[in-house]
């Protein structure tokens, strides 16, 4: 791995004053806490189908998104929680969808796979391993064809790499130098597969590298290591410089859905891995450079928790789809009006 | 209207051409398209006189083709993706079945796709097993896609004009044997509506309903049969989805029999959901059961008299009316 522990940045420079420190711990927590609390909905027969956790990942979504502007989309695979959050969904909305709630952000069509909304130009989770890659290079075609001041940053998983839909898109997305910042979240499984048992290497960011894309490691645990690297791929996309890759070395620490028993790894491995925890380190380094109190820190933790709170009981109170508009959605002459939400 | 005679390549280059020059939204995108200007030939003059932004050739890569076009769709772009064959197009069904079809259903209709996949399909250029199929059926079968299927100069133009303006993913399967084909065309703008079927020969005895190639064939056999006095009614329903089954059925009230001819496999075929629908509303008003004659469930075979037995030919659709109306 190449991981640049050694240059991890300490905090002045990013420009970040207290406030905005906070505010990515902050979002962090927020995701933590969420998809905890989802944990527990999922328990309770609340939540249904395939249910896909962030925990663990928090430091690349809120790293990620904290680069890019509400203008840039983002295209994700399944496990879109953190990015929907991240991108400026209401939370709440989020929840009501994992309910199936006509309030929730694809009005209970899509679930958890398949979060949506075009306000924060957050354009979908998708659940077929790779099949957003496409998507997310075309959404970078648009952007290039329009001249528009903006990016696409696509998110994906380590099993994704495997798909050919990955490599026609990096191709096609060198050949016409799009906008677009690939981020590979290699939390080194795809599903119960570890890393070393479906990849020829160990490491993605080199495959990039042949296709002409400038490709890099970046600690995923390290939410200012994240944000830097995105920061740098965005301003290369505005700079008409082409697509960047971004593999950011992560670990979830949840099984990979919430179907899935997770006896494939070690426990000793996850409490490895725990150490790094980006909702530990994270706001020990504030503490340490006295960017924030302890006191602060517990503050945020109790504000997220109520958030999170509300966010269920909205999901609760919410109706359901009306069973009448079954079919409403399939052409585009069924419009959303009329229907809860934005 | 004023008329003339151009062929059906012809008339989608036009259809191409008129609505790149009337929305700047509109792009081409596909393998050959730009400087070779189409396997077909059905893109030419596109690059020279729009440049490479709006007409862009693209590696063999089927899945990002169809992707790109989904996500310029949800950028704000009518892109119109040409697949240089659909039997290439079935690699990037998972763009088609798994994206194009569903997003803005698992979106809760927050987004609109509003591109065009389109190339050619069928047999009978003795070009085999893998660049022979018809794949309307498989299309047709996913909600969330409309499908189209001309069989003249005059509805390829039109119906395709009609594909990049409407707001769904419109999947238009154009026949490899009718690019040469010609045909009256008016001239200046036409756009053909979806889901009207047309009557393209009246008649009072059977009716004949099919699409594409094969409505060709069944006029042949028509004009054949009217020298025995049989009036087959042809009815080509140029699209499949959205299917007008208004047409079919008051065809069918009238002459109370019906063939349904398809050039592709037959099970699950349009043919079968068609003669299952005739059965079901319009059962009282039969006269005899609803027929099929379809291809036969073969792979497609590279030697022509082979070729010529495996799909429907017009004496075979001759003798099925004979068989019918007697």
């Amino acid at each position: 791995m190449t991981i640049r522990h050694e240059e991890r940045p300490v905090l002045t420079p990013h420009n970040l004053d207290e406030t905005e420190l906070l505010g990515l711990f902050r979002r962090m927590a927020l995701l933590r806490e969420f998809e905890e609390r989802t944990a527990e909905q999922y328990a309770r027969g609340r939540i249904w189908g395939f249910c896909h956790l962030y925990t663990g990942q928090e430091a690349v979504a809120v790293g990620a998104v904290s680069a890019l502007t509400r203008e840039d989309y983002v295209v994700t695979a399944y496990r879109d929680h953190g990015q929907a959050i991240a991108k400026g969904i209401d939370p709440k909305r989020v929840m009501a969808e994992l309910f199936g709630k006509r309030t929730g952000t694809s009005l209970g069509r899509g679930g958890s796979m398949h979060l949506f909304d075009r306000e924060v130009n957050f354009m979908g989770g998708y659940a077929i391993v790779g099949g957003h890659l496409p998507i997310a290079t075309g959404l970078a075609l648009a952007v290039q064809y329009r001249e528009e001041d903006r990016i696409v940053a696509t998110f994906f998983g380590d099993g994704a790499v495997a798909e050919g839909a990955f490599h026609e898109s990096l191709n096609l997305a060198q050949l016409w130098q799009l906008p677009v910042v690939f981020v590979l979240e290699n939390n080194l499984y795809g599903m119960g597969t570890a890393v070393e048992r479906a990849s020829a290497t160990r490491d993605f960011h080199p495959r990039a590298e042949a296709y002409g894309i400038p490709g890099e490691a970046v600690d995923g645990m390290d939410v200012l290591a994240v944000r830097e690297a995105v920061t740098r791929a965005r301003d290369r996309a505005l700079d008409g410089k082409g697509p960047s890759f971004l593999e950011m070395k992560t670990y979830r620490f949840r099984p990979h859905s919430m179907s899935d028993p997770g006896r494939y790894r070690t426990r000793g491995e996850v409490d490895i891995w725990r150490q790094r925890d980006p909702l530990r380190t994270f706001p020990e380094r504030l503490i340490e450079e006295e960017v924030a109190t302890r006191e602060q820190i517990d503050v945020i933790l109790g504000e997220v928790e109520e958030e999170v709170r509300e966010c269920i009981a909205f999901a609760e109170e919410s109706p359901h789809p009306e069973p009448a508009d079954l079919m409403r959605f399939v052409w585009a002459a069924d419009e959303p009006e009329g229907e809860d939400g934005p | 209207m004023s008329m003339r005679e151009i062929t059906y390549r012809d008339a989608l280059n036009e259809a191409l051409h008129e609505e790149m020059a009337r929305d700047p939204s509109v792009l081409v995108l596909g393998e050959e398209v730009a400087l070779y200007e189409g396997a077909y030939k059905v893109t030419r003059g596109l690059l020279a006189r729009f440049g490479e932004r709006r007409v862009k050739d693209t590696p063999i890569a089927e899945e990002v083709i169809a992707g790109s076009a989904i996500g310029a769709a949800m950028g704000g772009l009518r892109p119109v993706a040409e697949m240089m064959t659909w039997n290439f197009a079935i690699l990037a069904f998972d763009q088609i079945i798994n994206h194009a079809a569903k997003i803005r259903y698992m979106f809760g209709g927050r987004v609109k796709l509003p591109l065009v996949i389109r190339g050619p399909q069928g047999g009978g250029k003795q070009l085999a097993a893998q660049h022979s199929q018809s794949v309307e059926t498989w299309l047709a079968h996913c909600p969330g896609l409309k499908v189209v299927c001309p069989s003249s100069p005059a509805d390829a133009k039109g119906l395709l004009v009609t594909a990049i303006r409407d707001d769904d993913p419109v999947m238009f399967l154009e026949h490899e044997i009718l690019y040469n084909a010609k045909g009256n065309v008016p001239e200046g703008e036409i756009a053909v509506p979806f889901g009207q079927a047309a009557i393209v020969h009246q008649g009072s005895d059977v009716t004949i309903i099919t699409y594409s190639l094969m409505t060709l064939k069944a006029l042949k056999a028509a004009e054949e049969l009217e020298r025995d006095g049989i009036h087959a009614e042809v009815i080509d329903l140029r699209t499949l989805v959205p299917l007008d089954m208004e047409a079919v059925l008051a065809s069918v009230r009238k002459t109370n029999r019906a063939l349904v001819v398809q050039e592709g496999w037959p099970v699950c075929g349009m043919a079968s959901e068609i003669a299952a629908r005739i059965q079901e509303d319009a059962f009282d008003d039969l006269d005899a059961p609803v027929r099929r004659l379809t291809g036969k469930p073969v792979p497609m075979p590279y030697n022509r008299i082979l070729e010529a037995q495996a799909v429907p030919q017009v004496p075979d659709i001759v003798a099925e009316v004979r068989r019918l109306a007697a």
